[in-house]
């Protein structure tokens, strides 16, 4: 098989003393979705912003499309074709839907904007609907729909997505985890994504890791990972 | 504080509950404030003098102003109510103290206004809001075209008026004095309304265009419009200097440090003596000139060249015209660079630096430049009060200059640029305005000084913004791109959605 698209390799990160992340190795190969499960507190969003430099691994290399990308800076990264829908989904509250899509179109200086906006909206209709409106006032789902959005419109070769089922109701879920799916199948766009909402990522997913208290503890391919009993003790009581 | 029950209060019981809430604490604030006086008697002994009727009228007045704005929904009915009520209060004062006759006749006049609101109120109210929407743009045009004809005409129509002598009081303090503070507080809006970089140092950079254009003309004899640009570029060379230090700071931390920063540049300026000389400060700066031509009584001065008679109005008028256009200078270069990516990157970054860091923008950079852009026009403001004064020192930038400018930019709405001219109108026109109310010494008494409440009424008025208005007169924030097919978005599908 060939070099991955992104690979982690022995990554340890820290927020001063408490050290968040310890030794984990991921690849993600390209045209796959991963998922990165674990339960709150594990170390997953610290993973996301590691990436994206911030903080900055104090060991290990990040690898992507070839290039060691551990040292570079977080707006260098972003340009290098990685995007993110960060945890939390940190729409510009004040700004309108159109600015905050404009403002993902900031990598590639707006060359494709138009034909990005309509290609986005074509996968959110809701967004064009909402196109004025500021992106504050937008319902939790639509403001995911956003992050998304906002990410795709740099045309990323990789999109990482921060929990994007947070706070959501049951269906909005299934909408934003098949239009995840519809990327990943007919555009192949690589997804690595964070899920505490185990039992939907892991069905989604290709492969999965498990992450606990900062180390990876398992992985596997996603529909072997859900079969796994412990998984299922841990990840999926109550069942979903 | 709403009543915990579902059920809607009447209107009446609730506004009246609001308004003897807002009639109390006028009362505990204005009671310890102005209820009582120190005088010295005859024997020299301190006495404390009772000055309850004025404590009283402060309590009515805004019982009144509160139970209105309750009553009366439209801010246009309001605007008209809540003025006749004061005056009618005045009025009524008046009536009782002084002069029945005409405390009669104004409170008259206030009962009028009054009478007129409460229907105006009803008719507005029920008046279509969507057509009012859908022509506001136009509206929007045609009043910022009058504002500037306006603007433009305003030292001619004082001249024509008041002549020479009269009009320059309005010119000098009003109309130059408030451009300043409206072109300060627009530099200062770049960085704290669109990039929210909370900067409570911005005099500091007022303060080097003022010393550049003061050292520069003094030492080398260089003209005001070399300098002017000069000045720009230190301000702005300073303004990176103070953001690369604060680059990772935000809120609390960069409003110490940003402070910390404007009091250290006064502080040099008064103890490097051979450099700025100190506290004495640096005098007989070269007036400002008609490109060349001195505005003197001489032969090759302005007015003989236009073949004018000589008055010292001239310089005011073009000193005016010149603070107009640097002003309007800022707002545009404000308004463009908003379309533009930085400006959009500035104000993401107010909303989302994390976010924006993962969107590939550079932060450090977007910062630096919030910071060098504000600063720049900081210093063009610093050299043209230069170049007005002929007179620069330290005293001129304390603190109390960068809260006023700050004050001017959150009251004015975080970054809406007519909010925050109207907010310099308000402010420094306000404290003018507290300089020519002399026949309040009627009704307070001889030694009654206005203009010694400032204070006061600003923190009033802060407080009162907070309650009523806690985003700032202009809180809407417009969007800086307008679709070229505005109809193509239906109306349904715009509104906001307030739940
Ligand atoms: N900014 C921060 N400063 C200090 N500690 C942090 C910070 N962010 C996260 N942590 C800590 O790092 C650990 C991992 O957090 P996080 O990556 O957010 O977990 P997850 O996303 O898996 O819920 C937690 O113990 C958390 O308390
Ligand atoms: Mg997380």
């Amino acid at each position: 098989m060939s070099q991955p698209l992104l690979r982690i390799e022995g990554v340890e990160a820290a927020y001063g003393e408490i050290v968040a992340l310890r030794d984990v190795n991921i690849d993600v190969n390209a045209g796959e979705i991963v998922t990165l499960i674990g339960a709150n507190g594990a170390g997953k969003s610290t993973l996301m912003m590691t990436i994206f430099g911030s903080p900055r691994a104090r060991a290990g290399r990040i690898i992507f499309d070839g290039s060691d990308i551990t040292a570079m800076a977080p707006h260098d990264i972003a340009r290098s074709g990685i995007a993110q829908s960060p945890e939390g989904r940190r729409i510009f509250a004040r700004m309108s839907v159109y600015e905050n899509l404009q403002m993902g179109a900031a990598v590639n200086g707006g060359a494709f904007f138009n034909e990005d906006l309509e290609r986005v909206f074509a996968i959110f209709p809701r967004l064009k609907e909402r196109m004025r409106q500021s992106g504050g006032t937008l319902s939790g789902g639509e403001q995911q729909m956003l992050a998304i959005a906002r990410a795709l419109m740099s045309r990323p070769r990789l999109l990482l997505l921060d929990e994007p089922s947070l706070g959501l109701a049951p269906l909005v879920v299934k909408l934003i985890f098949d239009t995840i799916r519809d990327l990943n199948k007919r555009e192949g766009l690589t997804v690595f994504l964070v899920e505490q909402n185990a039992f939907h990522a892991l069905k989604l997913a290709d492969r999965a890791y498990v992450l606990v208290n900062g180390r990876v503890t398992m992985s596997g391919g996603g529909r072997e990972l859900l079969a796994r009993p412990e998984i299922r003790a841990a990840y999926l009581e109550g069942g979903a | 504080m709403a009543a915990p029950n579902d059920r809607p209060r009447p209107v009446l019981q609730t506004a009246l509950v609001d308004a003897g809430f807002a009639g109390l604490v006028t009362f505990g604030l204005s009671f310890p404030l102005l209820a009582y006086r120190t005088e010295q008697d005859m024997q020299n002994q301190l006495v404390v003098e009772p000055r309850w009727s004025l404590s009283l009228v402060a309590v009515v007045a805004i019982f009144c102003a509160r139970l209105l704005a309750g009553l009366i929904q439209d801010w246009r009915a309001r605007a008209l109510a809540i003025p006749g009520a004061l005056v009618a209060v005045y009025g009524g004062r008046l009536a009782l103290v002084a002069d029945p006759a005409t405390g009669a006749g104004v409170a008259c006049v206030g009962l009028a206004l009054l009478a007129i609101a409460f229907p105006l109120d009803a008719r507005l109210r029920h008046a279509p809001a969507q057509v009012a929407r859908s022509e506001a743009p136009d509206r929007g045009g045609l009043f910022a075209i009058g504002g500037l004809v306006a603007l433009f005409l305003f030292p001619f129509i004082m001249l024509a008026w008041l002549g020479p002598a009269g009009s320059l009081k309005w010119i000098n303090n009003f109309g130059v004095q408030i451009l300043i503070y409206v072109m300060l507080g627009w530099g200062l809006n770049i960085v704290v309304g669109l990039a929210g970089l909370l900067d409570l140092g911005y005099v500091a950079f007022y303060a080097v265009g003022a010393y550049s254009y003061a050292l520069l003309s003094t030492t080398f004899g260089l003209s005001f419009w070399i300098c002017l640009p000069l000045a720009g570029l230190l301000a702005a060379f300073w303004g990176v200097i103070l953001g690369f230090p604060v680059l990772r700071l935000r809120g609390d931390y960069l409003a110490i440090v940003t402070m910390a920063f404007g009091e250290i540049i006064r502080i040099v300026l008064i103890n490097w003596t051979d450099f700025s000389n100190g506290y004495a400060g640096i005098s007989s700066i070269p007036r400002v000139t008609f490109f060349g031509v001195p505005f003197t009584a001489n032969d090759d001065g302005f007015a003989t060249l236009f073949g004018l008679e000589f008055t010292p109005i001239h310089r005011t008028i073009f000193l005016y015209f010149l603070i107009l256009c640097l002003a309007l200078l800022t707002n545009a270069v404000t308004l463009r660079l908003r379309r533009l990516p930085i400006g959009r990157a500035w104000e993401a970054l107010r909303e989302d630096e994390i976010a924006c860091r993962s969107l590939g923008v550079n932060t450090v950079n977007t910062k630096l430049t919030a910071f060098a852009l504000g600063a720049m026009f900081g210093g063009f403001a610093g050299a043209f009060f230069a170049v007005r004064q002929n007179f620069v020192s330290p005293e001129s930038f304390t603190f109390i200059e960068s809260a006023t400018i700050l004050a001017i930019v959150v009251l004015g709405g975080m970054g809406s640029q007519i909010g925050v001219a109207l907010a310099a109108v308000a402010m420094i026109g306000g404290t003018e305005i507290l300089r020519e109310l002399d026949f309040l010494k009627q009704i307070f008494g001889e030694s009654f000084d206005p203009a010694q409440y400032r204070m006061l009424i600003f923190g009033l008025a802060m407080v009162v913004m907070m309650i009523w208005k806690p985003r700032g007169l202009i809180s809407s924030r417009a969007p800086s791109i307008f679709l070229k097919h505005k109809r193509s978005v239906a109306g349904s599908m715009v509104r906001e959605g307030h739940g």
